[in-house]
Order: structure tokens, then sequence, then C-alpha cells
């Protein structure tokens, strides 16, 4: 039988049975667009995560206490304000170093408070990461040198405590103790809710005071080149060994970060979208299943056709085309559905959705895959039957 | 007009039933049917007529004997030749007509067609000439739920002629009709003889049908009672 003609009489079946054809589609439309959804919230997480890395700043090598790798422990910080001046030796460059030493604070401004990040820092911080101060300017060597309590706001921390105005020269009480705002940020965006501009920056020695802490959590060193970042990289890890004999430290650089994150969310995308597949995998069951019911209604039909001439193999075609039909039919409408789900979550909510070009084509070739997978049996039981017995059948 | 349309020499046809049971539907039939003649097969149910219509339009395979339809060995066919020779030599016409009931009535007339690959604009024009050569040239478009039991089985007859057959097998054509459309497609059957030469091979158990056939073939128990037309199937099989 020609392949056209085939086609039609399969389309024009799938049509007969319009509500029965949409029921089985049904499986298959649900598993294609959970698979688009869920791959392109994965995509979007991981390309969101990496722009935020990126951001950082170039050239950046983070120095931190442990090995940081999946599954590796955090180790408890022994590294101190000192290494500051080490890694300024060791890399020929202090300007070149910055550090940091967090904690969560409640920070007080009249009757608003927030709870958000107090991160201790020195003043090379400008010059090492890309932070662009919007107004004011940014701690200074002396601020960290005379324990200043000064502060430095995030965009939105800024706008909670302050609203309209202008804070410069205001007040705020972290953790119970004043602070003079000497300036904000710029805005930079949010990673997953976790809003970077709700930071407050302060000279690293005022934190460690207000902390009641003398370690720091972590530094990072800025490169003058790409190619020298391994150079400095050993550098960094020959000083700290020679300081803390038998200690561990990670000196990564973004792309280092890149790659460890990139497995972390490559892996989750892979997760997801294994658990949408079973939902395809349902989806052709039930294609399967109603293909043999059909199979059995039309019993007679075929016995027809095989008398009328009808080979084994046309008969065969004539169902694998109908279960192709169901699942690409439903496919198309999956991606459809998917693809529009996922735009609608990246501009409604704040999950990031990026369509990558080849999780609906995959979708597309899984589902007609799924459609001849699960085809095939009904459809060589079709090509088997017996003519005799199969127009003798009421 | 002597060439052989089917012949048939001792064909056996024997069915296993579960459990094990053989059961002999046909226990050796000679038979030969020359092109253009008009030939009834009557006998009571059971008696292995249908079994033997199934033999003669290449839809099953005797047990044992030779069957040779159109020339071809039946018994050295796969299934793909004798769907092609079934497609190619063989007109089905059947009791309760098996028309397709969501295709018009040309798409039906024109199946047959589409096994052989005929293009589609030929097979259309091949069925509207069919449906016109058995009277329902205005019927083109209706579908079989909306035509008559005689119409339908008008439409079942011009499809077992579009593929211009050499043989034309009509299982009990008039047993779902009332008479008046039962005596008009038997008419029909006998002008496709006449004017065409098509050999047609009538399976009945109404004596007033088979009355009208030019030869009658009795089958009982699986065995041919009487033949008032045989030919000499030994002769033939003898001859060089």
């Amino acid at each position: 039988m020609r392949f056209a003609e085939a086609f039609r009489v399969a389309l024009d079946a799938l049509r007969a049975n319009r509500l029965r054809s949409l029921l089985t589609m049904l499986g298959v439309i649900i598993g294609v667009a959970a698979v688009v959804i869920l791959v392109a919230i994965g995509s979007g997480a991981k390309a969101e995560v990496e722009k935020q890395v990126e951001g950082l700043g170039s050239n950046l090598i983070l120095v931190v206490p442990g090995s940081l790798e999946i599954g590796g422990a955090p180790s408890a910080s022994r590294l101190e304000l000192t290494d500051v001046e080490l890694l300024g030796r060791a890399v020929g460059d202090a300007n070149a170093v910055a550090t940091t030493v967090q904690s969560g604070e409640l920070v007080r401004v009249g009757d608003k408070e927030v709870f958000t990040t107090i991160n201790g820092t020195n003043e090379t911080v400008v010059n090492v990461f890309d932070r662009p101060i919007a107004r004011g300017r940014y701690i200074s060597a002396a601020d960290v040198d005379t324990r200043r309590r000064v502060a430095v706001l995030g965009s939105s921390s800024a706008r909670k405590l302050f609203g309209d105005v202008d804070p410069i020269g205001r007040q705020v009480t972290i953790a119970g103790v004043r602070f003079r705002i000497i300036g904000t940020f710029v805005d930079v965006g949010s990673t997953f809710g976790v809003d970077r501009n709700a930071e407050i920056h302060v000279p690293v020695t005022s934190a460690q005071r207000l902390f009641g802490v003398n370690r720091i959590d972590a530094l990072a060193v800025k490169a003058p080149t790409i190619d020298s970042i391994p150079a400095i990289q050993k550098r960094i890890l020959d000083a700290l060994a020679e300081k803390y004999p038998g200690d561990k430290f990670s000196a990564v650089t973004q792309t280092q970060i890149l790659g460890t994150i990139g497995q972390i969310l490559g892996l989750l995308t892979l997760v997801l979208a294994a658990i949408a597949a079973i939902s395809l995998l349902v989806g052709g069951v039930g294609v399967s299943n109603i293909m043999l019911v059909s199979v059995r209604e039309r019993t007679r039909e075929i016995g027809l056709r095989k008398a009328l001439g009808a080979r084994q193999r046309d008969i065969l075609v004539q169902f694998l085309i109908e279960a192709v039909l169901l699942t690409s039919i439903g496919g198309l409408i999956g991606i459809a559905l998917g693809v529009s789900a996922s735009l609608a979550a990246s501009a409604l909510s704040p999950l990031p959705a990026e369509i990558s070009w080849w999780s609906p084509l995959l979708a597309f070739g899984v589902s007609a895959g799924v459609g001849i997978f699960f085809g095939v049996a009904p459809a060589r039981r079709a090509g088997r039957l017996d003519p005799v017995v199969a127009l003798r059948t009421e | 007009m002597s060439e052989p349309a089917v012949e048939a020499i001792d064909v056996t046809r024997s069915y296993e039933l579960e459990g094990g049971v053989v059961v002999n539907a046909l226990s050796g039939v000679s038979l030969r049917i020359d092109t253009g003649e008009y030939a009834a097969i009557i006998g009571p149910s059971g008696s292995g007529k249908s079994t033997l219509m199934h033999l003669l339009g290449c839809l099953d395979r005797p047990t044992t004997g030779a069957l040779r339809i159109a020339g071809a060995d039946v018994s050295s066919l796969d299934d793909t030749q004798l769907a092609q020779l079934r497609n190619e030599t063989v007109g089905f016409v059947f009791q309760s007509f098996q028309l397709l009931p969501r295709i018009s009535a040309t798409a039906n007339v024109a199946m047959p067609l589409v096994y052989r690959g005929t293009g589609r604009a030929e097979r259309i024009e091949r069925a509207r000439t069919a449906l016109e050569s058995v009277g329902l040239g205005h019927r083109l478009d209706h579908r079989p739920t909306q035509l008559s039991g005689g119409e339908q089985q008008r439409v079942a007859i011009a499809r077992a002629l579009v593929s211009q057959p050499t043989l034309l097998l009509a299982d009990e054509p008039t047993g779902n009709l009332d008479t008046q459309s039962g005596v008009d497609v038997m008419r029909l059957l006998e002008q496709l003889n006449t004017d065409h030469g098509v050999a047609v091979i009538l399976v009945t158990h109404d004596h007033e049908v088979a009355a009208r056939a030019r030869r009658r073939i009795r089958i009982r128990d699986g065995l041919i009672e009487s033949d008032d037309g045989a030919h000499s199937v030994a002769d033939q099989s003898v001859a060089p």
C-alpha cells in the first residue's frame, strides 16, 4: 500500500474516535510537556547561576578552607586577617586580595527591621570584585585599620530600611551596634530568592568585633591575566601550606566553581527529565493499550482488507502509522504546552526557565519513538490476523 | 473459454481444534472451473462449502492436494504472494456486504486498487466506472449507511469488479436481501458473467438461486456429491 494512503487511513481512524484519540494522547502530552518544562527550569537555573558567578568579576581566585567538591563537608575556617597580607606578598599585589567574614544579623532603622547577611570586608573588594557603587563611597583602608563603624548597603536593604529617603549619612543598628551609612551598591539581581542586593558590607575589623570572632571565612584574589592563574593558585596554596601545615585549602577559579555547579545542576536536570520520562513511558503504555483495542474492534476490517489483497506488511504499516500519529501529535501538543508553560513560568515567577533547542526536539523524537515501540506489538498482531478468521468475527 | 480458472486435485483441508481433535472440513475434492463459467456450490451448513470457497479465494491453503488458481500453485506461494494473487485474480462478494462504513462508495470500491499500488486519480476513475456499471453512478459519494441493502451489495460487486478478476466468488450474495433486491443482484452477476467473461462461483444453500446457475456442484461432508457440469480433472492432470 502506498504510504500516503496508509497515512490517510490512519488519520481517518483517529478522527473517527476523536475523544478516545485525545485521551490516549493526553498521556504523551503530559509526559512531553513535563520533560520540556523541567529541562527548561533545570537549564534556566544553570544559566542563572553561571551568570551570577561570572558577574563576580574576571580572573578571580576564591580561597576557602577545605576542599571544594560535590559531597565535601565544609571545614571550620582557621584563616585570619593576617592572611590577607600573606597572600598579598605571595601574589605580589596587596591590592588584589579581598577577604570576607559573614554572619546573618538583625538590622534596624527606627521601627523597620531586616534580617540579612553582614559581610565584613576590606577596601580591595571594589578592585577585586565587580561590585559598582551607586552613591557615596566604599569602605576605605582607614575604615578597616581604625575599625570604623561604617556600612555600605545593597539596593534592596536600602529600599526596605529607608524607602525613598537617601540613606547616605544616616544610622543603622546592626546587632544592637550603630553604624553610619557611607554608600549604596548598584542593583545586581538575585539568585533563587537569595538576594545579593540585601547584603550589607562593613569593615572586616568591625565585623570581627561585632560577631566576636578572629577568623575570616574566605579570601579572593584577582589575577592580572587568565594565563597567570595557575601559577598564582600554586603560590597561594604553597604560602597557606607553609603557615598551616596539614590543613587543606582550595584556591578555585570561577571556571572551576562553574564546573562544580554545572555538575550538580546537570545531575538535577537529568533527574527531573528522568522523572518526566517515566510519565512519557506510561503514556506509551496507554497508546499500546488503545491500539490493541483498536485492532480488536477492526478485526473484520483487517480481514476484509486482506481478502482484497492487503499484505501483512500493509496492515502492519497502517496500524504503526496510527500509533506514531497518536504519539507525535500528542508530542507536538506537549511541546507547545511545555514551551508556553516554561515561558509563563520565567515571566511570572522567580523560577528561571530557559528553552534549550534540543529539549523539544528530543521530546518529539522520544514520543515518536514511543509510538513505534509501543505500536509494534498491536500492529504485528493486526498484520498476522488470519483473513478467514477475521472475516468471520462479529 | 476452456482455460481453467480454478483447478483442484484431491484437495483436503483439516483443522486441529484445541485439545488435538482433527476435523476434516474437506476430505478430497477434485474440481475444475473454467473462465467464463457460472457455477453454484450448494450444500448444507457444515458441508465444507465455506472452506472450499476460502480455498478458491486464496484466503487459505489446502492441507494436501494440488490447487491451482489462474495457473498458480497455491501451496507453493507465501503469504505475500498469496495476497497478490488474491488481489489480481479474485473478487469477493460477501453475504454481509463487508463495506467500510466510514468511507464513501467510491473509496470502498477503490480499495483493492490501493493494494495494487494504483495512483489515486486512476483509482477514483476506475471506481466510478465500476459503480456506474452496476447502476450506482448517482451514489458515488454516499456512505454505505446511506444506501439500501441491495445498493450496498451492488457497491460490493463493483468492488469485486474493479480489479478485473478472472474469478468472482459470491458467498450467499442474496442472503441478507429482500426478494426484489436479490433478483437484481443475481441478474447483475449473470450479466457480468456473460458480458465480461468472468467466472462466477456462487456459494449458497438457496435452491432458487442455485437453479439459475448453469452448473451446480453439490457438496456434503467434505466431498463432492454431484456435479452436473464436471470436466474431467483427471485427464487434465495427466496431460503434459
